[in-house]
Formats: structure tokens, sequence, C-alpha cells
């Protein structure tokens, strides 16, 4: 409020290039990587040789983990999304209920609930002990695998139940008048339509996503996260493994930013 | 005592029950929650205005400020910003040469979780004041408004719809967040709950009955933000509403 002259512009000003060239910008980027180089210089990076397989294998963890529960979450998201919208009452509320109850609660809690109380629960069991599942029930994954691919389905569930009601009513009327059925409509009109709806959405989620991932460390799921964990207990470093710990996530947040990005461009656009 | 057990004594509020240790941590969870909110929105105030009213390196700086936030993991920054907080603190007092002393949880917890929503109210504000169509400022000002007075006047109330559901989603998300802050051992409704599932083995009742807190809490803010947003909206026809 400093100035409303700003606020409130009296002769037309061509809208300001954004250049990484300006001169303020210039000496910022100066003063930042004279940050990262005496961190580089006068922090303590020698542990990095010697974790470097674990740490890539951890990022391997993190990315399978947030692509496998993106995609499976994704196919639960549509039909929760659908019933919402024409499903019967009974399951639209049911599908309404459990996007409810997995959007009002933590992650974490979600998280803790299925590993301690599911895995204590299935352990007490012979029968679940003596299947084939059990050398899978007994180890962490496949507990962060389901919290994280719950949650995506319902924050991803409410994003499509607004993207299948958003899409306009004559443009389905107009496949009904085409003589198409009821699937065919759904498969060439519906979902398309809805899902390029959601494509600027899904970007934030998948992003919310990544960021939900290093919590299965906490269920001993060795990601990214839990070999930094390890790296801090073995060398006592506080700030380094940390930083470099965001320093990733920061990368990877960019990187899928720019894909879909990428991806949203490839996909031809006539308003919307 | 089985994992499967629901005895629903282990819940009274009373000793040997671990009700009242659930509700306390609840209310810790909440502290928390208010707090960081709060000092979310105060940074978000004013980051809001220096993004449109400030320098250029200000603005670029704040550019940097929620990138960062918004690219990095909740639960790294709040370790980061745990560890650094109480560092710096420490240092400072060491400096004006004072005995060092111990952060309390709560201070710290308040002080990352308002770093991480000062991020996002940030950019709602500044959608929210961006919003506001031009025409109802320069009518303020052409009726001679000071600009402290067009702020109070036209801005702040004019921003409020748009800006609330935003907030609101912030509100939910900084419950939740709270969470995080069990990892690094302050005991607020998901740690206490874990330590009373650990040492009474009744992990489903207790991980169960957090979560019908949690979501006690959710549900008891969407009646009340919904009602705040349908006052803010008063007056809006629908479509500019939307």
């Amino acid at each position: 409020m400093k100035d409303e002259a700003t606020l409130v512009p009296m002769t037309y000003a061509p809208p300001k290039a954004r250049s990484l060239l300006e001169p303020h910008r210039i000496a910022l980027a100066a003063v930042f990587l004279a940050i990262l180089v005496s961190a580089a210089y006068f922090m303590r990076w020698d542990w990095l040789p010697r974790y470097q397989d674990r740490l890539i294998s951890g990022l391997w963890t993190t990315m399978l983990m947030l692509i496998s529960t993106s995609v499976v979450g994704f196919v639960f998201a549509v039909p929760l999304g659908l019933v919402q919208v024409t499903g019967p009452k009974p399951l639209a509320w049911l599908a309404n209920a459990f996007c409810t109850l997995i959007r009002g609660t933590p992650l974490l809690l979600q998280l803790w609930l299925l590993y301690y109380g599911l895995g204590s629960l299935f352990a007490q069991y012979p029968e679940i002990r003596s299947s084939w599942a059990w050398p899978y029930l007994r180890q962490a994954w496949p507990y962060g695998f389901a919290a994280l691919t719950i949650s995506f389905a319902a924050y991803e569930g409410e994003v499509m139940r607004g993207a299948f009601s958003g899409v306009p009513k004559g443009e389905l009327e107009a496949a009904r008048a085409y003589g198409m059925g009821r699937w065919t409509a759904f498969r060439r009109i519906w979902f398309p339509r809805a899902v390029y709806r959601t494509l600027p959405t899904l970007t934030g989620e998948t992003v919310l996503q990544l960021k939900s991932t290093p919590l299965v460390a906490t269920v001993t799921v060795m990601d990214l996260y839990s070999v930094i964990t390890k790296v801090r207990q073995d060398t006592l470093l506080t700030y380094e493994p940390l930083l470099l710990l965001a320093l990733i996530y920061l990368c990877l947040t960019g990187i899928l930013v720019l894909a879909f990005r990428l991806l949203e461009n490839r996909i031809p656009s006539r308003g919307n | 005592m089985g994992p499967t057990s629901f005895d629903l004594n282990l819940l009274s509020l009373w000793s040997p029950g671990w009700g009242g240790v659930l509700l306390a941590g609840l209310m810790r969870s909440l502290e928390v929650a208010v707090g960081g909110f709060l000092l979310g929105l105060l940074i978000g105030i004013g980051g809001a205005s220096a993004k449109l009213w400030g320098g250029k390196v200000l603005r670029d700086l704040l550019e940097v400020y929620t990138t960062v936030v918004r690219g990095v993991p909740e639960l790294i920054l709040i370790l980061i910003l745990y560890y650094a907080g109480t560092d710096a603190v420490n240092k400072l007092m060491l400096v004006l040469g004072l005995p060092s002393v111990d952060i309390s949880g709560l201070a710290a917890g308040i002080f990352v979780i308002g770093v991480v929503q000062g991020a996002y109210s940030t950019e709602v504000l500044r959608g929210a004041i961006k919003a506001i169509p031009a025409g109802q400022l320069e009518a303020a000002r052409a009726y001679g408004m000071s600009p402290l007075l067009s702020l109070r006047r036209i801005t702040l109330p004019a921003m409020l719809p748009y800006a609330i559901p935003g907030l609101s989603n912030l509100w939910l998300i900084a419950t939740k967040d709270t969470a995080l802050l069990a990892v690094v051992g302050f005991s607020e409704l998901t740690l206490v709950t874990r330590q009373a599932a650990g040492t009474t083995k009744a992990y489903m009742m207790f991980f169960l009955a957090a979560g019908v807190l949690y979501l006690l809490v959710t549900l008891l803010s969407n009646v009340i933000l919904g009602a705040i947003e349908k006052r803010a909206r008063r007056g809006l026809s629908r479509e500019q509403a939307a």
C-alpha cells in the first residue's frame, strides 16, 4: 500500500519483459551462487561417495512409489468421481463419504493405521500367515503403497467429480444424437473431455503426491528420505544431508512440472 | 490384549484410560494449527503486498520462498526449520551473552507450520487481491479515499470472497500438517496415539479414535468456514462469486 498509484495505472504501461538478465536478477543469481559455492566448500560432503549407491536406490524407490501410486490411484479415482456424478444414490453417498474420510484425516495417521493396525491384525490369523500373501504383507512397502494410493484416489476422485460434472451437457447430448451408446459416449467424449479438464490440477496433485512419499520412511520403507536419515545417524551431520534431500526434491518437482507442461502442450486445445 | 481388542475402557478420560491423553494431544495439535495458520496469514499478507507492490528484488526473493516451500516436502521443511530455528535462536542467545534456552516444542511447531503456510497464503491473498475489479479501487481514489482507508473499506472486504475458499483449504491443511510434527517428537495427537497404541497394543482402536477426532475437526471447520464464506459473499451475484 506504499503507493496506490502503481495499483491504479493512469497511463498504459506495456507489460514488463520477464528476463533472467535484468541487472537485479544477475546480482541475485550471483548471491545464490556464492551461497551454493560456500555451502559446497565449507560444509562436509565427504560422505557422499560412500552412500552414492544407496542414495540412487532410494531415489529409485521414491520414484517407483510416486509413479505406481499415482497411476493406480488415478484408476480408482475415475470411478470414484463418476459414481458421485451419475451413480445410484447409495454408491454416490459411499464414494463421497470415502473421499471426505480420507481427505479429512492426516496421511501419516492413515499410514500408521494400515501398518501398525492392519499389520498386527493380519499377524494374528494363522490362515493369513500361511497364505501366499504373507511374504508381502510382512514387508512395509505394501502398506506404504496402499496408503499413498488411497490418498491419491480420494483427492483426485474429488477433482474427477468436478471434471465429470463440468463437461458441457451439449457435448453429451450431441454424442447421444449421433447414436452413441452410453459406454461409447463415455469412452469417446465424456472421459477424455473430463481428463483434459483435470490436467492442470493433475500437475498439482502429482506434486503433492511426490511430497507425501517421504512419509513411507516412517514405516521403514527404504526410500530416499530414509537413506538420508541413515546418513544423518551415521555421520551425525544435521544440515548437509537434509539440504541435499531438499535440493533433490526441488529438482524432482521441477521435472514433474515441466513434464506435465509438455504433455499439456501436446494435447490440442480450443478454449475450454 | 490383542491388536483387535476394542476395550473401550482404554478410551476413558481418566487413568488407566488414554482418552485424556488423546484429548490433550488434540489440544496441542489445534494450538499449533491455529498459531501456524495465523502466523502464515501474517506472512501471507506481507508477502502478497510485497509481491504486488514491492520492489523487484523483494518480489524475486518472495518468488524463491514460495517456490521452494511448494516444491519441497513439508516433512523435510519441518525437519530443516526445526533444527535451523532452534540453532539460530541459541546462536543468537550466545552472541547476546545469554544462556542457551530450550525452545518449547509448541513455539517451534508454530514457527515451522507458519513458514510453510505463509508461502501458500501469499499466493492465495495475491490472487484474491488481483481478482478485485480495478474499477472499484479507481472509484475509491476518485472519492478521495486515502490508501489506508481504501484498503480497509474496499480492498480487504472485496478480496474476502476470493480469498476465503483458499484460506479455508489452508486451515484444513494446517490441521493435518500438525501430524508431521510427530516425526520430530512433538507430542501432538498422532504421536500420543502411537504411544497409546504401542503401550496397550490396541493399535486399531486408538488409530481409529484419533481418525474420528481429526475428522470431527475437519467437519466442524467445514460448517464454520461455510458460514463465513456465505457471509463474505453476500451481495455477490452467482457468476461473480464463482
